[in-house]
């Protein structure tokens, strides 16, 4: 594997439909990596649900990815409203989606649980406002 | 043991993918479910997983969380969209016209 590739995806807030480009671009490099099934399946799911997250709430934004040796690193930035009660946001079922993305099947409050249960280290950085920074590693050796 | 192609025989569903999918991969368990977070958070990797949604997320939401096909239930309508990135990503879409509870149960009596 060649040591720390990194990978930049741009986020369009604009397209609900695209939501999830990003994550399968990068689960087609991780598979080109021979990194096991499990391993990708967990970095999938924790980047798709903060690929949705920006862009049901926050009109898009940045994800950077590193991949050494020990680990998968996402780095999810957005300039969207922020989120004013992380714990809150963090239980489960806690949604402020609207109607129309919840007609989609999404809004059922699980994207930030489902993030810190597939990741082996999650850090939420947000300021109302601002925006918000979701820092997650997926270590190489965990199965 | 039974196999997304074995599935689909026994089961009398419709194959709704325009190109004809590797269907060779085996079936762990039956998953059903509508909320696409909870799928991603719960769906067995390996699953069949049973739905009434049909949009495009619904792919996106296969081909990450790894589920081995997705049977639209109750014969619900697939965008055309869905079916397009479906056959790109590889994604097995299946169409039962039972509604979700007795698509499941046929299911599980096959596995």
């Amino acid at each position: 594997m060649p040591k720390n590739l990194k990978l930049h995806y741009d986020i369009s807030g604009e397209d609900y439909t695209r939501a999830g480009e990003a994550s399968a671009q990068l689960k087609q490099v991780l598979r080109q990596l021979g990194l096991s099934s499990s391993i990708i399946r967990r970095v999938s799911i924790a980047m798709y649900e903060g690929e949705i997250n920006m862009v049901i709430h926050a009109n898009g934004g940045t994800i950077d990815v590193e991949i050494d040796s020990a680990c998968v690193s996402l780095i999810l930035k957005d300039t969207g409203p922020g989120i004013s009660e992380i714990d809150l946001a963090m239980k489960e079922g806690y949604s402020t989606a609207s109607e129309s993305v919840r007609s989609m099947g999404f809004g059922a409050g699980m994207g930030l649980p489902n993030m810190r249960k597939h990741s082996d280290y999650m850090k939420i950085d947000s300021t109302p406002g601002v925006g918000t920074t979701v820092y997650m590693k997926i270590a190489l050796g965990e199965e | 043991m039974l196999t997304v192609k074995q599935l689909r025989e026994r089961g009398g569903f419709t194959l709704l993918n325009r190109r004809e999918p590797d269907a060779d991969r085996e079936i762990s368990s039956v998953y059903c479910c509508d909320l696409l977070s909870v799928v991603m958070g719960k769906a067995p990797a390996g699953s069949a997983w049973v739905t009434v949604m049909g949009n495009l997320n619904v792919v996106a939401v296969s081909a990450l969380a790894d589920t081995a096909c997705v049977i639209v239930a109750d014969g619900a309508d697939v965008e055309d969209r869905a079916l397009d990135k479906a056959d790109e990503q590889g994604v097995i879409l299946l169409r039962s016209a039972a509604p979700v509870f007795e698509t499941a149960k046929l299911v599980d009596g096959l596995l």
